[in-house]
């Protein structure tokens, strides 16, 4: 090999960046190559980006779409779902995770979609019956089988000894619910003091011994690890767990009163309009409000919002005395500042001084 | 400069340079200044604020100080791990070899929970540890268990070679020149072994105060007590506070990498201390 003079030095020099400039490149060749084709004649692929606990409704709900879309529309259709908390699911979909239709746990995290993405318009909340909510749930109370401490209502989880176990509302969208469900419970009972709703809830969590960071790592600790005396849950969680998992360990009580549990559903008007999905999304939605998809909601305990199927499966689901979060709390956008931003009341039952 | 570059026996010192930088910025540097951008987007009040408030402190607190007992204990058990697995033979040490990479490769939320059903009240462990007043599981100890697990390969791992490459003959000779078996041991293989120590340590304590998944099951996660600070980014994440998370993300990783640069001088400085020059 001859010795290596300046010039062929700088002219490999050359090539080599010549190739470390080629890789960004080569690397957005990749990325664009795997982009979807708009063109009609591929088959239709949906995303549907939900949260945790509706895997399997969504497992049966898919398979029973595609089937009726084909019938009808004689063209090919693909589902793909996505699970996780709803909040990192609604962030993942505002950092570009191209979801046709989310499906989330409160419409806060929906309002992000909009707020933060600019991706579905401000009203999306009444595109579709019932606030967006082709199903609800309710907040209950699951106890050890023949609930030895005799726990009935919310005044006794407040009880000093009583383990109560639910997530932190902080990182688990859907155990804003059930902080929500225990606060408009003891406004109500008082007329409205907030103060004392206050005192309520901040004893109902001195009560809490384990702030699980999601709904199933809840449902963990109460049923597995044996930690607290009630857990409080969504009823679809809840009949799962008495129903399917923890038969004859468990059971479900029922209190006076508790919150009517929406989790929405949207199109995701600007991945859908851009992937040339929206018909698709659309009449996806529409179907879980019609027979069939109500039908796999109840079987999935999750309790069907068209009233003449919520009749057909009331055996299923107990009657409870229901409030709504917009009356109490005047939509999710307050609830969230007054309870769970930064030193909202959340946070304040937990600092210092409070206790 | 052509004269250097004559002396070097593989070429391509251009490419692989340019090329590591590329890489490391692809991977490391252009997520980083991604997340500082983010903190500027608030004021300085609010940036102090956030990162200042007392359960950010209580969060600081905890996960370094449980890091850092997690890290201490890897380091003496790592090492006599290291030490066995080097120096002995026995009946199932290439399987004793394997256990040991195994928190490597279990997912890490996995651990969690595993270790949460042994240290729970009604698990394995914690029936007895219970009885005897000692709560692990949802408590600071539970956390630095899951810590200490999750580390353990890093010390193992790099004190190994270190060991292996020191012959027993070293260890004879001091024999012969009157040392005793401590004096052996303290004066001629640990100051050979420090430096793997040390960076065993340092990479179990910067995996032990990044780490998330394990820790949330066995913490109970409650503010000011059982908080780590990557649960309080999460935390802030989920009220889409991108901003505010940053700047805890900011305040972690400047002590971190400060920790981490001091080890290193250490390190470096043990090196030199106890660098044998060769005659």
């Amino acid at each position: 090999m001859p010795p290596s003079t300046p010039v062929s030095r700088s002219g490999s020099w050359r090539r080599h960046s010549a190739v470390l400039l080629l890789l960004p490149g080569l690397l957005l060749a990749l990325v664009a190559c795997s982009k979807p084709g708009a063109s009609s004649s591929e088959p239709i692929t949906l995303l549907n980006v939900s949260y945790d606990p509706t895997r399997e409704l969504y497992d049966d709900f898919n398979a029973a779409f595609v089937k009726h879309w084909e019938a009808t529309q004689g063209t090919k259709l693909s589902i793909k779902q996505s699970h996780g908390g709803s909040g990192k699911q609604a962030r993942s979909v505002i950092d570009g995770l191209e979801a046709d239709v989310a499906t989330l746990a409160l419409a806060y995290d929906m309002d992000m979609l909009h707020e933060k993405g600019g991706l579905i318009p401000k009203d999306w909340q009444s595109r579709l019956p019932n606030n967006s909510s082709p199903y609800t749930s309710t907040i209950v109370f699951v106890v050890h089988k023949g609930n030895p401490r005799g726990l009935r209502d919310w005044e006794d989880l407040v009880q000093p000894g009583v383990g109560v176990i639910t997530p932190n509302p902080k990182t688990s969208g859907g155990a804003r619910w059930n902080y929500l469900a225990a606060w408009g419970y003891a406004l109500r009972k008082s007329g409205g003091d907030e103060a004392k709703a206050r005192e309520f809830v901040a004893s109902l969590y001195r009560n809490v011994p384990v702030l699980d960071s999601g709904a199933r790592g809840a449902t963990t600790t109460f049923a597995e690890r044996g930690i607290g005396d009630v857990m409080i849950a969504w009823e679809n969680e809840a009949l799962l767990l008495t129903e399917e998992v923890g038969k004859d360990k468990f059971e479900i009580i029922i209190p006076s009163e508790s919150i009517l549990a929406e989790p929405p559903v949207t199109v995701v008007d600007k991945n859908a309009d851009r992937r040339g999905t929206r018909a698709a999304a659309e009449a996806y939605l529409q179907y879980l409000y019609s027979e069939e998809g109500q039908t796999i909601a109840a079987k999935h305990h999750y309790r069907p919002s068209v009233q003449a199927f919520s009749a057909k499966f009331a055996s299923h689901f107990p009657p409870v005395k229901l409030f709504t979060l917009h009356e109490v709390f005047g939509g999710w956008k307050k609830a969230q500042q007054t309870h769970f931003d930064d030193k909202g009341v959340f946070d304040q039952i937990y600092t210092p001084m409070a206790q | 400069m052509a004269q250097r570059a004559r002396r070097r026996i593989l070429p391509g010192f251009g490419l692989s340079l340019g090329l590591s930088w590329f890489y490391l910025g692809l991977l490391v540097l252009l997520p980083l200044s991604g997340l500082f951008l983010k903190t500027f987007t608030l004021t300085w009040e609010h940036f102090w604020e956030t990162v200042a408030s007392p359960r950010a402190v209580a969060a600081y607190q905890l996960t370094f100080g449980a890091s850092l007992v997690a890290a201490l204990a890897n380091a003496v058990f790592g090492l006599l791990v290291a030490w066995v697995l080097v120096r002995y033979r026995f009946p199932g040490k290439s399987l004793v070899d394997a256990l040991v990479d195994l928190p490597f490769a279990l997912p890490t939320a996995v651990a969690g929970l595993t270790l949460t059903s042994l240290y729970a009240r009604n698990g394995w462990f914690g029936q007895y540890l219970e009885a005897a007043g000692i709560q692990v599981a949802y408590s600071w100890l539970g956390i630095v268990v899951a810590l200490t697990f999750i580390g353990l390969p890093f010390v193992v791992r790099t004190v190994q070679p270190v060991l292996e490459d020191i012959d027993a003959d070293v260890e004879e000779a001091a024999a012969t020149l009157g040392a005793t078996p401590w004096q052996t041991f303290a004066k001629v293989i640990f100051p050979s072994i420090l430096p793997a120590l040390l960076s065993g340590f340092t990479l179990a304590l910067a995996r032990a105060i990044g780490e998330y998944g394990s820790v949330v099951f066995i913490s109970g996660n409650m503010p000011m007590r059982t908080e780590i600070v990557p649960l309080l980014i999460v935390t802030k994440l989920e009220q889409y506070d991108y901003a505010g998370a940053t700047a805890i993300a900011v305040v972690m990783l400047t002590a971190s990498f400060a920790l981490l640069l001091a080890i290193n001088l250490l390190q470096r400085w043990t090196q030199r201390r106890f660098e044998v020059r060769p005659g």
